[in-house]
């Protein structure tokens, strides 16, 4: 299955990306921000990374990049698109994602090994309802903003939470302010996806965990002939 | 060529950690009690004398100096320039 990664000035995780779908039987291929053609691809991955220095805010200068209007028809006639750390703020800043990300509450950049609960499985998550995944975070603008987290929890949007390792969500669980811990998110229809955590970075044991495979493989499940 | 001022704050309800951060410094300085410290960007620029300067200045920011989920901007023409 071939999976489009795109490359944009500034963007620093699309090898780890590469290398992650390689290692779960994927055909990745490099798609670089200039181009308009997504190359055949069957699901397209934005990685992490800092697109275009992070200037005026983080994603905002990514979601006019001319490959962006390609992978804006791509997720409207179903593609599956997955953002993940800078990838999730530009498809936000591109409005193929409900809310915003901004600075985080203690103004720290944070880097750890964290906790995550599945909310939604389905499409993005081969793990049941409630599941902790371990997956690293990285970033110092990953605090999700939106006006009605009940209402996009209600509508089945809400992926993954910050937890504890029991599973527990709550104020001490979460890296960064995110309303309602809420550390990843989908669409309306489900074909696009966005989290701040880094599955790229959690699919080999010898780096401690293999959880990522279970976001990461999923897109190899959600890819259509779009 | 009519040179605009361009201000994006967070919107009052979104947590600005950079204002508190500051906020918190302003006591260890001798000024107490100042408070509702909240920061923000600055934009200046020069928009073409046969531009329409509203439509022009309002859909540049809207598009992409601020982002309307999260933040508000305000402008105004340069009287002096």
């Amino acid at each position: 299955m071939r999976v489009g990664v795109i490359q944009f000035p500034g963007s620093c995780d699309e090898r780890d990306a590469v290398r992650a779908l390689s290692h779960l039987g994927a055909e990745p291929v490099l798609l670089w921000h200039g181009t308009a053609d997504l190359d055949g691809a069957e699901a397209i991955v934005l990685p992490g990374g800092f697109t275009y220095g992070d200037y005026l805010r983080t994603g905002a200068i990514a979601q006019f990049a001319p490959v962006m209007g390609a992978v804006a028809d791509f997720a409207e006639r179903g593609g599956p698109v997955l953002g993940i750390c800078n990838g999730f703020q530009v498809l936000c800043e591109a409005r193929l994602l409900p809310g915003a990300l901004t600075r985080n509450e203690g103004l720290r950049f944070i880097h750890r090994r964290q906790a995550l609960r599945v909310e939604t499985p389905g499409t993005w998550l081969d793990a049941p309802a409630g599941a902790v995944l371990d997956i690293p975070v990285k970033h110092g603008e990953g605090r999700y903003v939106h006006d009605d987290p009940d209402g996009l929890a209600a509508a089945g949007q809400v992926l993954v939470r910050y937890c504890h390792a029991d599973g527990t969500v709550d104020d001490d669980a979460n890296p960064n302010g995110s309303v309602a811990g809420i550390a990843g998110v989908t669409n309306a229809a489900g074909n696009v996806a966005g989290l701040m955590p880094h599955p790229e970075h959690a699919v080999e044991a010898l780096l401690g965990s293999t959880d990522g495979a279970k976001i990461l493989g999923a897109v190899l499940r959600a890819g259509v002939g779009a | 060529m009519p040179r605009v001022h361009i201000d994006v704050m967070l919107k009052e309800e979104i947590l600005d950690p950079q204002g508190q951060a500051v906020e918190r410094a302003l006591p260890s300085l001798g000024y107490e009690g100042v408070s509702g410290v909240r920061i923000g960007k600055h934009i200046e620029l020069d928009v073409p004398d046969d531009a329409d300067v509203a439509a022009t200045v309002d859909g540049i920011a809207d598009k992409l100096l601020a982002n309307p989920v999260i933040e508000r901007f305000s402008w105004r023409v340069d009287a002096t320039g």
